[in-house]
């Protein structure tokens, strides 16, 4: 299952620079589990005791995964997983 | 330092005073090779509280897939605070994930004198830096331009 990982400028540290990497699973945990064996420090910048961060948003093509499961969202070849930094804060 | 036109800056005011008590936010984009600010995409607070923001997520997709498209990149992150200062607060800081962007705050507490300052915030650390405002950036000069040639 290979799919394709956009990559946002505030991770790109771990990919040496690159925008978009390849990576391999059925599922959301298993990509980010072949990401982190490639590209280390990515996964505890994404996932936070067990669920993913909430300052950043992950998307399987146009889904927001936390309305498809989560780490559990099943990703299938030749997908797009496209992780983005949440725009978000607040005076408190 | 942000160098940015007076219109953008009017723009971003105006949304901050029409959602006020709300939190607005937006951004302004600009093409990644010079870093101008220069598309103005004011975003629906998904959050609609007056002490909390975020795009909704389906949104941001959209606007990254468009900024890719075009070449661009979030110059300015902008929100408004509309009981408290314009310097960002903890939540802001924890959130700020745009390295490269100029955190934009406009506080909207005082019903007619706005305040507007902007910041760069990585790794956790915030630092103010000046805005100057310009009619027109085809006069401003900015970056290496600012220092005189040696000699």
């Amino acid at each position: 299952m290979a799919v394709t990982v956009s990559i946002p400028t505030i991770l790109r540290t771990h990919t040496a620079g690159e925008k978009s990497v390849q990576a391999s699973g059925a599922t959301l945990a298993e990509v980010i589990d072949n990401l982190e064996a490639n590209h280390g420090g990515l996964k505890s910048r994404l996932v936070k005791d067990g669920v993913l961060h909430r300052f950043v948003n992950v998307y399987v093509n146009d889904e927001d995964v936390r309305f498809s499961g989560g780490l559990e969202a099943k990703v299938a070849d030749g997908d797009n997983v496209t992780i983005l930094p949440a725009v978000a804060g607040g005076s408190r | 330092m942000l160098v940015i036109r007076r219109d953008l800056v009017e723009a971003m005011v105006a949304h901050a005073r029409r959602d006020h008590p709300d939190e607005a936010c937006g951004v302004i984009a600009g093409p990644a090779a010079t870093g101008r600010p220069e598309r103005f995409v004011p975003m629906l607070n998904a959050a609609r509280s007056p002490t909390f923001y975020e795009f909704e997520s389906g949104d941001l997709l959209r606007l990254y897939r468009e900024m890719d498209a075009n070449d661009e990149v979030p110059v300015v992150v902008y929100h408004s605070h509309t009981a408290t200062e314009a310097y960002p607060s903890r939540t802001d800081v924890s959130y700020a994930g745009e390295p490269e962007a100029h955190y934009v705050l406009v506080s909207t507490r005082d019903p007619e004198e706005h305040e507007l300052r902007s910041y760069r915030i990585v790794d956790g650390e915030v630092t103010e830096e000046p805005v100057q405002v310009v009619e027109s950036y085809m006069f401003s000069h900015t970056g290496a331009d600012d220092v005189p040639d040696a000699g």
